[in-house]
C-alpha cells in the first residue's frame, strides 16, 4: 500500500505538470482580455514536438544531444525526492534536500553545456547571464531549505514539510513567512518567469533562458519544455508543502495540494500580468533581496 | 498577540533592508514613516494585559507625528530644495543590503551578550540594533543632507525600540522630551536643507566641504 501511494503521487505530478503552464498562460490571456491558449496546450505542443526529426548544426557533438536528456532526467529524479503534499514520496532520505539541490545544477550544467555547445555567441550570452543570476539564486534556496531545516529539525523533505503543521506556524509564523516569499522569488527566477525574464521574447537581446535553447528542434526541444514545466511544478510544490495545513484523509490532502498548485501557477500568471520586467542588473537586487529573506529567517531561527 | 509583535519586528528589519535598497527618496521617506508607525504600533501588542489609555495616547501622539508631520515636513524640504529624486548613495546596493545583513547577524550576537532583562517579545533587541545600525549607514554612505536626516530618524526609531525591550512602558515625560527634541530637529533640519539648497544650489554634502568664497576666488567668475 505504501509504495502504489507514492507512485501515483509521482505518476501525477509526471502527467499534470504541463497543465501549470497552460493555467499561467490562461490567466494572462484573462488580463490582456483575450481568449488564450486551451489549458492543454502543452501537451499538443510536446506530442506535436515528439513526431517531429531533430535538426542538427554540423557543430554541433553528443553533448548537444545529450544536455536536455541529463536536464530532464535530473529533474525527474529531484521530484522523486520531493514530498506531494506534505507526504513522503518513494525516494526519500537524510539530507536529501542536498541532493535535490545538485540536481537541479546539474541540470542547469547541462542546459548550459548544449548551449555552449552550439557555438553561437547568442547561445553563449544566454548561458552566461543563466549562470550569472543562478549564483545569486541558489544561495537563496540553499539558505532557505536550510532554515526550514532548522525549524523542523529534520534533514530530509519529506520529514521538514511532514513535521510542518499550523502548531509550528503559529510559533514561527515569521521564519516561515519570510522562507515562503524568498522561495517564491527563487520560483520566479529559476524558470524564467517575468519580473527576472521574459518567457515570451524569443529574440530579445535581454532574454536569459529562452536564448539557451534555440538551437534546439524536435524531441530535444519538447524535453525541454516538458522539464521547464516540472521545474515549474517542483518550486510550486515546495511553496505548496509549507503553507499548507494537513492533518486531513490522503485524498483530501490530495485535492487541496492540486488546487493549491494551481493558485500557485495563477498567482505567477498574476504577477506576470501586472508587473514589467526588470531591467538586466537590477535582477540580481531581486535575488539578493531573497537571499537577505532567507538569511534572515536563517538568523531568526538560529537565536529562538 | 506576541506572534503579532515578532511579525512587527520582522516587518522593521525588512524596512531596514528596504531602506538600504530604496533609490528613490520620497519611498524613503515613505519607509521612515512606515517604520515609525509600526514602531509606535509596538508596546501596544507588548504589553501583557490590555492597553492602559496613557499609553494608548502615547502611541497616538507617536503615530501622529511620525507617520504624518515628519513626511510631510521632510517631503516639503525635499521638493523646495528642488533635489534630484534620487538617493545617490556612495556604495552600491548591493553593498548596503549586504552592511544590513552583517549588522543584523552581529546584532543578534551583541543582543544575546548583553545583560538585558528577559523580554517577552523574542528579536526585540537584536532589531533595535540593526535599525540604529541602518540609521548610521543612511548617514555615512548617501551624500544627500536629506537622507541623513532620515537616517537620523531611523536611528530614533531604534532607539525607542530599544527602549521598549528595557521597559515596556517608559516614563512618560522621557519618551515626550525626545519626541520634542526629535521633532525641533527635524524642523530645523528642514530649514536648514532649504537654506543649504538655496545658497549653494545643491544639498550634496560631498561638496559642502569646501569653502563658497574660496572656490568663487579659485575659479574665478
Amino acid at each position: 500500500m505504501e509504495i502504489i501511494k507514492p507512485f501515483i503521487q509521482f505518476l501525477a505530478v509526471m502527467f499534470l505538470s504541463p497543465l501549470l503552464l497552460g493555467v499561467i498562460n490562461r490567466v494572462k490571456a484573462l488580463f490582456a482580455g483575450r481568449r488564450g491558449q486551451p489549458l492543454c496546450q502543452l501537451y499538443w505542443d510536446l506530442y506535436k514536438l515528439f513526431m517531429k526529426t531533430p535538426v542538427y548544426s554540423r557543430t554541433t557533438t553528443w553533448v548537444f544531444k545529450g544536455g536536455p536528456v541529463i536536464a530532464v532526467s535530473a529533474v525527474v529524479a529531484a521530484l522523486a525526492v520531493l514530498p506531494f503534499a506534505g507526504r513522503q514520496s518513494f525516494l526519500a532520505f537524510e539530507g536529501d534536500f542536498i541532493f535535490l539541490i545538485y540536481l537541479l545544477g546539474l541540470a542547469r550544467f547541462f542546459t548550459v553545456l548544449a548551449a555552449l555547445d552550439t557555438g553561437s555567441a547568442f547561445e553563449g550570452m544566454g548561458a552566461s547571464r543563466e549562470m550569472q543570476f543562478a549564483v545569486f539564486a541558489e544561495p537563496a534556496f540553499f539558505l532557505g531549505l536550510a532554515a526550514l531545516s532548522r525549524v523542523t529539525g529534520q534533514t530530509s523533505l519529506a520529514g521538514m514539510f511532514g513535521t510542518l503543521t499550523s502548531a509550528t506556524w503559529a510559533a514561527a509564523a515569521p521564519v516561515l513567512i519570510l522562507l515562503t516569499a524568498s522561495f517564491f522569488m527563487v520560483l520566479l527566477a529559476e524558470n524564467s518567469r517575468v519580473p527576472a525574464d521574459d518567457p515570451n521574447t524569443h529574440l530579445e537581446l535581454t532574454m536569459i533562458h529562452e536564448v539557451m535553447v534555440l538551437d534546439h528542434s524536435g524531441p530535444e526541444l519538447a524535453y525541454i519544455l516538458y522539464g521547464a514545466s516540472l521545474k515549474l511544478w517542483l518550486f510550486g510544490a515546495l511553496i505548496a508543502c509549507m503553507v499548507l495545513p494537513r492533518g486531513g484523509s490522503w485524498a483530501a490532502d490530495t485535492a487541496v495540494f492540486l488546487l493549491f498548485m494551481v493558485a500557485v501557477a495563477a498567482a505567477v500568471g498574476v504577477v506576470e500580468s501586472v508587473m514589467a520586467r526588470l531591467r538586466m542588473i537590477k535582477v540580481p537586487y531581486m535575488l539578493i533581496t531573497a537571499f537577505a529573506f532567507s538569511a534572515l529567517a536563517l538568523i531568526f531561527q538560529m537565536g529562538r | 498577540m506576541h506572534t503579532i509583535a515578532e511579525l512587527i519586528i520582522v516587518f522593521i528589519i525588512l524596512l531596514d533592508l528596504a531602506l538600504a535598497v530604496t533609490g528613490s527618496l520620497s519611498v524613503c521617506i515613505r519607509l521612515v514613516a512606515a517604520q515609525g508607525v509600526v514602531a509606535g504600533l509596538l508596546p501596544l501588542l507588548a504589553s501583557s494585559e490590555g492597553p492602559a489609555s496613557r499609553a494608548l495616547v502615547f502611541a497616538v501622539v507617536i503615530i501622529l507625528l511620525k507617520g504624518a508631520i515628519f513626511p510631510w515636513l521632510l517631503m516639503r524640504a525635499r521638493d523646495k530644495s528642488g533635489a534630484h529624486k534620487d538617493v545617490e548613495p556612495l556604495i552600491t546596493y548591493p553593498a548596503s543590503i549586504m552592511l544590513c545583513l552583517g549588522a543584523f547577524i552581529a546584532s543578534s550576537w551583541l543582543g544575546s551578550r548583553l545583560p538585558l532583562p528577559k523580554t517577552e517579545v523574542a528579536w526585540i533587541v537584536p532589531a533595535s540594533l540593526a535599525t540604529i545600525f541602518t540609521g548610521f549607514m543612511l548617514i555615512t554612505t548617501r551624500s544627500k543632507a536629506i537622507t541623513q536626516v532620515l537616517g537620523y530618524l531611523v536611528i530614533e526609531n531604534g532607539i525607542y525600540i530599544f527602549g521598549l525591550a528595557l521597559f515596556v512602558e517608559q516614563p512618560m515625560m522621557v519618551e515626550l522630551a525626545i519626541l520634542l527634541d526629535v521633532f525641533v530637529a527635524v524642523f530645523v533640519m528642514g530649514i536648514a536643507i532649504f537654506h543649504i539648497s538655496r545658497e549653494f544650489d545643491h544639498i550634496d554634502t560631498a561638496e559642502l566641504s569646501e569653502l563658497s568664497d574660496w572656490r568663487r576666488g579659485e575659479y574665478g567668475k
